[in-house]
């Protein structure tokens, strides 16, 4: 029947073209061709000791960015990430420093408050009903401003001087720096791991189990899962709950890395895995939120940074360069992508 | 394709200028009001439209008829200037021109009208505003607009049109039948000749489709064309002078008045056209599933009762906001009753959300299946197995994890049985047309047991052949199942159920007990006066 291929447009698609596999690989080309051409013109980038700090570097914002990409799935948004992750650094280290809480305390309590943060997001979201991104909003104000208050708006370092004028009376546990420190076989830094193994579990989960079915339905259709029987609420909470969570581990690694609470931490990390997960649009032409994709742009971020750096590009170029490489993988995405 | 330019089409606002109407009236020849000869236009490899010639002349209203994926849209999108022709010719009034894009349409006085009437205007704005948005958007308009003056000039169109709008009210609280008069307000306002309207009467009762033909028959009589694009043959048949059928993008049928409709729909669909009547009544004697007692929708409303049981498909028509689609949600635990009893296979049953009624096998198919029912492909449930399966993840995979060959077993199922035009059980939702989108929702429901199946306007733009197997479906549903549908279609109601009632003002006014009639359109006169009347209180 001569009119089944002509009515239906799908039988006719060409399934692979040389734009659907540019699209499919392209990052990856991209990625592949970077590191080529870091390694031709300083061949010092591709030892192992670098590559690994590369990893290190984008671990946080790689984690950061899994959480990012949960809120984008179910069709929000969480700008608050980056002050929870800030709060986080903050957090450990005034349950250390002023609580004298040791490293098996602190880690477990600053999650808990990730959480809880994430979870009033959710009650503002999903029971008040305010706008996820209005919502996060206020919830990144309002962290920037509380994690000052306790310490009066100084940094947190071992022997610093309270509010109250007396002075801080525990430090930094020793158990605590290996998180953001360590080397597993004096190579792969313990952050990279984590990476790893935040990755590898999200991954499965939105891919591969039922829940990331309803996530990613929720994101797309709320109605529709709604009728479909899906707990729509509750899965929102749960998803800024993670989100939450998980910013308060990428907080945990920095404070282990930098051993102090600085009150400036944190500061692009926001708006550097927000990045990640939208350049991971791109990867394996998904054209949506993906974790696989999330880790993979902030690999490819993190690349061409040390890249450039070691080829004496100068830092302030850096936000100029991953704005360009946002452009580019969303140009892919959207403007490439465009289908029929 | 030689012989003209683009000038043409931008030389006609600049003559407009100087008064309506220039193109039907002073245009000396006989010529048609907008004809196309040859169109081709192709996807890839698939040729949507294969060498359609098509005209239409002033005053005429020509129903385009075709399933699903003739190339009915693609044909009116060429026209309306979204989509540009490989090859072919159009004219209007008889000189050839070129349609580059939506705005040349315009200027040519071709005036489209989409399904999707929340395009119809812009919210935010007053009816009043919307009706001159055109010309407020033209860049000629006075810098300087006063409100008075708008509705001034608003009040005119609707009065010239002899409408009755509310011109004051925010177009966002229009119902879809207001919006869909004021697309076709601007379209008279803008001094079109022609005039387009794709599905016009899928989201309207029949007493607003009848106000509606009133007002085409006005248009054509002060000469417009009319192209009228619709699957409802009852409209085609009170409306159109000729019937125009297309299929895998040729001109297969011109069928004059009176339009022998019969042929029509079997030129549409390739094949003779069965009488559309299921086979089987209702057993009497088959227990209740689902019965209703004194139940009252809202407060206020007149209660009533109904039983619908094991094996019987019941229609509930009635207008728009008459309470058909607040029964079935009250029954999905969406709403609701202000009163009454209802029990589900003896048992009483109150429902807090499908979350609680999909584990009692009630299922419920929403109104406008893209907001209700499916998901986008950028999700994970955006293919046909998917889509099954979305419901019963937890039942399938009580575990977690995700094994897809067994919702592509479905998938598979789905298509082969219901008839689902695909390749396979991946194919995207959004790849598939209206009718088989509808088969695949359907589809969702059957893969698990099934106690009361709610399906709220289950035929909204679906093609005439993929309706008789949405029928077939739908009166196979499976054995003690009970199947309760919601449409403002008569005819819908006629062809697939044992029973139907009418519903008005929030209660049944019709007991459908009486069997089924011999005279189809005996019983259609009934029903149709019935929901007529309903809309005129």
């Amino acid at each position: 029947m001569t009119d089944t291929s002509l009515s239906n447009p799908v039988a006719a698609r060409p399934r692979t073209s040389i734009l659907a596999i540019a699209r499919r690989s392209g990052l990856f080309v991209l990625l592949a061709a970077m590191i080529l051409g870091f390694w031709l013109a300083e061949p010092a980038f591709i030892n192992v000791n670098n590559l690994f700090s590369i990893l290190q570097a984008v671990a946080v914002v790689a984690i950061l960015g899994v959480g990012v990409t949960m809120t984008l799935a179910v069709g929000g948004f969480d700008l608050s990430i980056g002050s929870i992750a800030a709060s986080a650094v903050m957090a450990a280290s005034y349950a250390m420093v002023v609580w004298q809480f040791d490293a098996y305390a602190t880690i477990p309590t600053v999650l808990l408050v990730g959480t809880f943060i994430g979870l009033i997001n959710g009650l503002l979201i999903v029971r008040v009903g305010i706008p996820d991104l209005l919502a996060t909003l206020s919830t990144m104000f309002l962290l920037a401003g509380l994690q000052l208050i306790p310490t009066g708006g100084r940094s947190i370092t071992a022997g610093m001087i309270m509010p109250s004028g007396e002075t801080a009376p525990g430090a930094y546990d020793p158990a605590f720096l290996p998180l953001g420190r360590a080397r597993l076989w004096d190579v792969v830094p313990l952050p990279v791991v984590i990476m790893a193994v935040v990755a590898v579990v999200f991954w499965f989960l939105m891919e591969r189990t039922r829940w990331g079915r309803v996530f990613y339905a929720i994101g797309g259709n709320e109605t529709a899962a709604h009728l479909a029987g899906a707990p729509t609420r509750r899965y929102r909470l749960v998803t800024y709950a993670l989100s939450g969570t998980l910013a308060a581990l990428g907080g945990l690694i920095i404070a282990a890395r930098v051993g102090r609470g600085d009150v400036s931490s944190g500061a692009s990390l926001l708006l550097d895995s927000v990045a990640a997960a939208l350049i991971g649009f791109a990867v394996l032409d998904a054209r949506r939120p993906n974790v696989l994709g999330t880790v993979v742009g902030a690999i490819f971020v993190g690349i061409l940074l040390n890249g450039l750096t070691m080829l004496n590009a100068p830092y302030y170029t850096q936000d100029f360069v991953k704005g360009a490489v946002l452009v580019g993988a969303l140009a892919l995405t959207f403007g490439l992508g465009k289908r029929g | 394709m030689a012989g003209y330019t683009r000038f043409e089409a931008l030389e006609t606002p600049f003559h407009r200028k100087h008064g309506w109407p220039s193109l039907t009236e002073t245009s000396p020849n006989n010529s048609p009001a907008i004809a196309a000869f040859g169109i081709d236009k192709s996807f890839g490899a698939t040729r949507a439209v294969a060498g359609a010639d098509l005209a239409v002349a002033r005053g005429e209203i020509v129903a385009l008829m075709g399933a699903n994926g003739a190339g009915k849209s693609t044909l009116v999108k060429i026209l309306s200037g979204t989509e540009q022709p490989d090859s072919g010719r159009i004219e209007v009034a008889g000189k050839a021109v070129a349609i580059p894009s939506p705005h040349a349409a315009r200027a040519l006085g071709i005036a489209t009208v989409h399904q999707q009437t929340s395009q119809a205007g812009a919210p935010g704005l007053t009816v009043a505003e919307n009706l001159l948005l055109d010309e407020l958007c033209s860049g000629t308009a006075a810098a300087f607009q006063s409100p008075r003056a708008i509705r001034r000039r608003a009040a005119e169109i609707a009065s010239a049109l002899d409408l009755d709008l509310p011109l004051d009210q925010d177009f966002a609280e229009l119902r879809p039948a207001d919006r869909q008069l004021i697309a076709i307000a601007r379209a008279v306002a803008a001094k079109s000749s022609v005039l387009m309207l794709d599905e016009p009467t899928s989201t309207l009762s029949a007493g607003e489709a009848e106000r509606l033909f009133e007002i085409l028959n006005r248009l054509k009589a002060v000469g417009i064309a009319i192209l009228y694009i619709s699957h409802r043959l009852g409209d085609l048949a009170r409306i159109a002078d000729r019937a125009v059928v297309l299929r895998g993008g040729r001109i297969v049928g011109d069928f004059p008045r009176p339009i022998d409709f019969q042929a029509a729909v079997g030129a549409m669909i390739g094949r003779p056209l069965e009488a559309a009547v299921p086979a089987g009544t209702a057993q009497a004697v088959a227990p209740a599933v689902l019965s209703l007692k004194q139940v009252r929708l809202i407060p206020g409303a007149v209660p009533f009762d109904l039983d619908v049981r094991e094996g019987e498909v019941v229609a509930i028509t009635g207008a728009l906001g008459s309470g058909k689609s607040r029964l079935l949600k009250a029954l999905y635990g969406l709403e609701e009753f202000a009163g009454g009893e209802a029990s589900l296979a003896g048992r009483s049953w109150k429902s807090d959300g499908p979350a609680a009624s999909i584990p009692s096998g009630v299922y419920m198919v929403a109104e406008d299946r893209w907001v209700s029912s499916l998901f986008p492909s950028t999700t994970l449930s955006g293919t046909i197995a998917g889509a099954i399966s979305f419901p019963h993840l937890r039942k399938w995979f009580g575990f977690g994890v995700m094994n897809t060959s067994r919702e592509r077993d479905a998938g598979r199922n789905a298509v082969a049985r219901l008839g689902i035009r695909a390749r396979g059980p991946d194919d995207l939702l959004e790849a598939l047309s209206g009718g088989n989108q509808q088969k695949v929702v359907l589809a969702r429901w059957q893969a698990e047991p099934c106690r009361l199946l709610l399906l709220d306007e289950p035929f909204q733009g679906v093609d005439v052949g993929a309706r008789a197997d949405l029928i077939a479906a739908i009166r196979g549903t499976q054995k003690g199942a009970a199947t309760l549908i919601a449409t403002s279609d008569p005819e819908e109601a006629l062809e697939v159920a044992d029973r139907i009632f009418v519903m008005r003002d929030h209660t049944l006014i019709s007991s459908g007990d009486a069997h089924r009639q011999t005279s189809i359109l005996a019983t259609l006169d009934e029903v149709e006066s019935a929901v007529t009347s309903g809309t005129q209180p």
